[in-house]
């Protein structure tokens, strides 16, 4: 099957939706743990468990930057 | 963790079996015992035990139960001979003939009393003006629909205040469903094309575990059960839960059930989704004030993470993919998810209401079950 490569949904007010075939790695090239699929990165800097979301964004008002 | 003879277990992902995993697959919860003249004739019926039990009798009763409940929300009869009747569907009963799914006069009867059930719902439920057309507008309506009910909740509570035994008894509650988590909204998957149904099985695929044994989110549940000493097998807490909680279990099942309410049961799986992430944490952090570790938080802390995603896709492209493709939909994913929110808001207010009394949220208390619960 021919790889589509990675997509990524920029959620507003939410984190970056990422599906597709992707590899997670920290900083020093280790693989980030994780089970599913498709994650959801937190983008508002708030999460709990970064650098996957944990929904905290509603809390606090977030906003994708304005232009 | 190891099983009655002592031997090591582990299968290959290295998850550690449930505590009576070889018995789960073949063990059918049994009939529950009656609650009324309805419940009383159809598992009177099922069972082969009552000689007086009709299928004429059944309708009748049905019929005239549904014009006279004071609150099919909140009536133990109906509730039960519902619930009764859709599980049927799921994973019938131990001595109940499996051609009862599709027997005409019980579906008759259970049309009556989803009938009266439905007209509850859509009489409390404020027929939805809601424009959203565009998939990114749906799944802000959605959001906005999730945020509203700022009443007291259970997950704060447990996260504070909660006793053991308290949590224990959210637990049963949830047991009915969670320990077929993700079952009723599978019956929408054939209803669906496209984009709303890839993002639903996008979702399905990570509540089933992506096909990792033992990492069902139903599986997740029934070990965090096991850890507060509660049996975990489907049904075993059916006796224990009222008619509130039942209805908040047969509202999935007539939404995912039924090919004209295919829009409902996404409303209602998009707001679950919406309103799991900062709750889970909440239960998570409650357990662990109470001194339980990772095996009894696990499924709220997997929760915390898979419903953020989740969230996104449900609202996004499973409730906003169906309404632009089928905008006639709208209403009907609204409607859904308005109803979430209204029946779980009243199961909430139920177990925090009793809790506030001083008395137990279920129809009687747990008994204390210690944790040699694998029989
Ligand atoms: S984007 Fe969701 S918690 Fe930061
Ligand atoms: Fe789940
Ligand atoms: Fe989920």
């Amino acid at each position: 099957m021919e790889s589509d490569g990675a997509s990524i949904t920029v959620c507003p007010q939410g984190p970056l939706l990422v599906r597709g075939d992707f590899s997670l790695t920290d900083g020093t090239g280790a693989e980030i743990d994780n089970d599913r699929g498709t994650v959801a990165l937190c983008r508002c800097g708030r999460s709990a468990i970064k650098p996957f979301c944990d929904g905290t964004h509603k809390l606090i008002g977030f906003d994708r930057p304005k232009k | 963790m190891s099983d009655q003879t002592g031997t090591m277990v582990h299968d290959a992902t290295g998850v550690d079996p449930l505590p009576d995993a070889s018995r789960r697959g073949s063990r059918q919860m049994p009939l529950p015992q009656q609650r009324g003249p309805v419940s009383a004739l159809l598992c009177g019926l099922l069972a082969g035990t009552d000689p007086e039990a009709s299928r004429q009798r059944l309708v009748e009763a049905a019929s005239l139960a549904a014009a006279q409940t004071p609150d099919v929300l909140f009536d133990e009869d109906l509730q039960l001979a519902l619930f009764v009747c859709y599980e049927l569907h799921y994973r019938g009963f131990d001595g109940v003939d499996d051609t009862w799914e599709w027997d005409p006069e019980l579906l008759r009867a259970r049309a009556e009393l989803e009938r009266v059930f439905e007209d509850r719902l859509r009489t409390a439920i404020d027929p939805v003006d809601e424009t959203a057309t565009t998939a990114q507008e749906v799944s802000d309506a959605l959001f906005a629909l999730a945020e509203g009910g700022d009443g007291p909740s259970v997950a704060d509570f447990v996260l504070r205040h909660a006793t053991t035994d308290q949590v224990r008894e959210v637990m049963a509650h949830k047991s009915v469903y969670q320990l077929k988590e993700a079952d009723p909204h599978t019956w929408a998957i054939p209803r669906l094309e496209g984009r709303a149904k890839s993002a639903l099985v996008e979702i399905q695929m990570d509540e089933y575990g992506n096909g990792r044994p033992g990492r069902m989110h139903s599986e997740l549940f029934a070990r965090t059960m096991a850890g507060l000493g509660l049996d975990h097998r489907f049904g075993a807490h059916i006796e224990h839960v009222p008619a509130i909680s039942l209805a908040s279990v047969n509202l999935m099942s007539l939404f995912g059930l039924h090919r004209r309410l295919r829009g409902a049961v996404l409303g209602h799986l998009a707001i679950y989704e919406m309103t799991s992430s900062l709750p889970s944490s909440q239960y998570s952090r409650g357990l662990r004030r109470l001194g339980f570790g990772d095996d009894v938080a696990g499924y709220f802390d997997e929760h915390v993470e898979a419903d953020a995603v989740h969230e996104q896709i449900a609202g996004r492209d499973m409730a906003g993919g169906l309404i632009e493709a089928d905008p006639a939909t709208r209403g009907q994913v609204f409607f859904g998810a308005a109803a979430v929110c209204l029946v779980d808001g009243l199961l909430g207010a139920w177990q925090l209401g009793a809790w506030e009394q001083g008395r137990s949220s279920l129809r009687m208390p747990l008994e204390a079950e210690g944790t040699d619960h694998g029989v």
